[in-house]
């Protein structure tokens, strides 16, 4: 029997938006990643191009993360105080890109200087040739202080720098778009902010194809719900051709799957889980793979085993 | 496909009997249209109507009951592709296997590993809610065996698989008023295991490669006489199956496509359990009425029933917990006093950040409606006032030798007015849930 016509042809594409820029293209990156593209939901391709699949992103830290659990941080202790080194591993373990968090600027968390803060940069940009994002810390002060220093220290990288808010964007918008940058868009899972902030920084004359957006992450039982809808809800209006939407998405689950008592109580605490060693492996892979559906583009992961399990599932997939 | 109020109209008497309660038959029939009535408020319809109306009413895609008492489960008669647009109803039935030919100890001890799969997060239990016995073993009378040991030892509900009719009916017999779905129907066997699910009203599920094939079994099932029908797509591949399950989603959706107007089930034997249960997890959120997993470790589960509980939680309405003031941990007359929303992925987010600082406080849920604090002080549901009123009713004072309060950072501006309402020193938190071990730490001792 033949099967209704269920094809749904979309009239809008999200945007295609590469980061990294090989020497040809006065960076020295070994790769660029190209994300974006798709024009249809995720990965239906009977209805149009699902696009470029999901790049993964891993965390490098400026300052070594005070409260990992022992299963994610014994497979980075060694070089939790080496950024550069830290970087290299996140390239052995399958990492796309690298994504440099910068919550030691924080005044609450070390207050680094923007010269330590320009050699960490440097540092990575040597010992990996993988593409960079470098997000700030949230403080606008700080971020407003260290950002310009590493987006000039990284010019001609075309790095992703994160991000810009509705409250603070100015400088950073100004900065990477003077350096040839491409930029995070931040929104606080509100799908009105979330264009709203693609809104100002256009208006500066920030393109929109160098656009990525992030809606702020909820981990699987902490609120993924919210987020997952605030994508789909997005990714549903650029397929429609709301063009302020049609930018590619970011996600941070390595960092929030991380924070949740199920990746954190030990076996004694929690024994009714299962096993603590493959608990929060699980719990930020399912992060991933649930959040992959509501329409994502870069990943932010942290565990080697739940990044080789998603990238896994992702070929599964296309 | 639904029916326009005014199609509607023109089936009804037209008297404006007011005998359903409406003032005329077309206020009535824009009701209907809009699923704000039922016909059977209508005393006068004819028979006629009641055909078209009903046929037009059934829900696109049929609800199927597996199981029997409280373990019995409902998927199905789902309206939406999207849960923002409404929500999905009918949370995902998961299932976990277990294989009749293990040796008598292994079998007991993993059935009783199946039956402790369940777990407590944010104040609800959740649990598996069936378990699929496999006959690997190809015998019918071992197979009816377990399926009987099976029934008399679990509290979940049951499938069972196999491809044999003859070994199908002898479990089936076991265990018939469980009301177990029949799994294993394929174009091969579909007849005999027809027969069964009919004689023994059971549902059943059908089984084929393509949408297409599936189309034309669940015809040929119905005219056989069974109707609780669930489909399988048969496939060792995820995009395939999740664009099937899609697809399925759509035509019964979009195309009133009666033909696939079913459930469906997935199940990926030869996955490594990692990518089963990462197939599984996206099989929960895209469409499926039940996901039948290999995986029984409780690190392997939770994550799965966690995904249900999010997808299927209803988007218009905010989860609550009840306002009330909680202790965490062994708290005492000296332990600080928070307050938040409850608002629960608020109260949740605050209760974890205070677990994991290990000091014990009691935490204060004003009662927001269930917001989150900015948006409840910007709807003025969290004020000096209610917060008053919120410590005066559970009666914090009596639990703490001490007056200080402390107040979320987002809502500080609230410090000085909560000060002179409640006598209370308002003492300035983090802004987020995540400032509150280190702020618990150090400011606060």
């Amino acid at each position: 029997m033949e099967i209704a016509n269920i094809v749904d042809k979309c009239a809008g594409t999200v945007s295609e938006v590469t980061i990294g820029a090989t020497k040809d293209e006065g960076g020295t990156r070994g790769k660029v990643v190209t994300v974006g593209g798709a024009n249809s939901i995720p990965f239906m391709d009977f209805d149009g191009s699902p696009g470029h699949k999901p790049a993964i992103a891993m965390d490098v830290y400026d300052v070594a993360p005070e409260e990992w659990p022992e299963p994610l941080l014994k497979h980075y202790a060694d070089v939790v105080n080496s950024p550069a080194d830290w970087a290299k591993k996140c390239a052995e373990y399958g990492a796309d890109l690298i994504c440099l968090k910068l919550d030691g600027i924080h005044p609450d968390k070390g207050n680094r200087s923007a010269d330590e803060t320009v050699s960490t940069v440097k540092s990575i940009l040597e010992a990996v040739d993988l593409p960079l994002i470098i997000w700030g810390c949230e403080n606008d002060e700080r971020d407003n202080e260290i950002m310009p220093k590493v987006s000039e220290a990284a010019k001609g990288e075309r790095c992703l720098l994160g991000g810009a808010t509705q409250e603070n964007y100015k400088t950073i918008t100004a900065v990477s778009l003077a350096d040839g940058h491409n930029l995070i868009t931040q929104a606080p899972v509100d799908i009105n902010i979330g264009k709203q902030i693609n809104i100002l920084v256009t208006d500066l004359g920030f393109p929109t194809d160098r656009i990525v957006m992030f809606q702020t992450t909820g981990a699987l039982g902490y609120g993924i719900e919210y987020c997952y809808s605030i994508h789909e809800r997005g990714r549903i209006a650029a397929l429609s051709g709301d063009q302020q939407m049609a930018t590619p998405v970011i996600c941070d689950v390595g960092h929030e799957a991380w924070r949740a008592k199920e990746a954190k109580a030990s076996d004694e605490e929690a024994p009714q889980w299962g096993s603590f060693a493959d608990r929060g492996i699980m719990w930020e892979a399912i992060t991933a793979t649930t959040l992959i559906q509501s329409g994502v583009d870069i990943i932010r992961m942290n565990h080697p085993e739940s990044v080789s399990i998603v990238k896994k599932h992702i070929e599964n997939l296309t | 496909m639904a029916l326009t109020g005014l199609e509607i109209f023109k089936l009804l008497p037209k008297t404006n009997c007011k005998k359903c309660g409406r003032a005329t038959c077309l206020a009535f029939a824009m009701q209907l249209a809009q699923k704000k009535a039922e016909l059977k408020d209508c005393p006068d319809v004819s028979e006629e109507a009641k055909g078209i109306l009903g046929a037009a009413s059934a829900p696109p895609i049929k609800l199927v009951s597996i199981g029997s008492g409280d373990k019995q489960i409902g998927i199905g008669e789902e309206n939406v592709l999207f849960r923002h647009d409404e929500k999905f109803y009918n949370p995902t039935g998961v299932a976990v296997t277990l294989s009749d030919d293990l040796d008598d100890a292994a079998f007991t001890e993993k059935l009783n590993k199946i039956n402790g799969l369940k777990f407590t997060r944010v104040g609800t239990e959740i649990e598996i809610d069936l378990v699929a016995l496999l006959n690997n073993s190809g015998d019918a009378s071992k197979f009816a065996d377990r399926a009987k040991q099976v029934s008399e030892n679990t509290h979940l509900s049951l499938i069972l698989e196999s491809k044999s009719a003859e070994n199908m009916k002898a479990a089936v017999e076991t265990c018939a008023d469980k009301k177990p779905l029949i799994f294993g129907a394929n174009s091969d066997n579909w007849e005999a295991m027809a027969a069964i699910a009919k004689e023994m009203s059971c549902p059943m599920s059908i089984s084929a490669s393509t949408l297409e094939e599936l189309a034309d079994m669940t015809e040929k099932i119905k005219e056989a006489g069974v109707t609780d029908i669930v489909l399988n797509q048969v496939s060792e591949n995820t995009k395939e199956i999740l664009q099937g399950l899609t697809k399925i989603r759509r035509a019964a959706l979009k195309k009133a496509f009666r033909q696939l107007g079913y459930p469906a089930i997935t199940y990926m034997p030869s996955y490594e359990p990692a990518q089963e249960v990462a197939s599984a997890s996206v099989f929960i959120a895209k469409y499926a009425g039940i996901v039948m997993v290999n995986a029984c470790e409780p690190w392997q589960i939770m994550p799965l029933l966690t995904v249900r509980q999010n997808i299927y939680t209803d988007p218009q309405k905010p989860v609550q917990v009840e306002p009330k003031l909680y202790e965490v941990g062994q708290v005492n007359e000296n332990s600080p006093v928070l307050f938040t929303t409850n608002f629960s992925l608020t109260y949740y987010t605050v209760e974890g950040e205070v677990e994991a600082s290990r000091i014990p406080a009691y935490i204060l849920a004003v009662g927001t409606e269930g917001t989150s604090v900015l948006t409840a002080y910007s709807g003025d549901k969290l004020n000096e006032d209610v917060i008053a009123k919120a410590m005066a009713d559970t009666k914090v004072e009596e639990k703490v030798s001490h007056k200080k309060l402390i107040v979320p950072g987002l809502v500080a501006i609230l410090s000085a007015k909560i000060q002179e309402k409640t006598k209370w020193e308002a003492l300035v938190g983090p802004k987020e849930a995540s400032g509150l071990p280190t702020y618990l730490k150090s400011t606060w001792n």
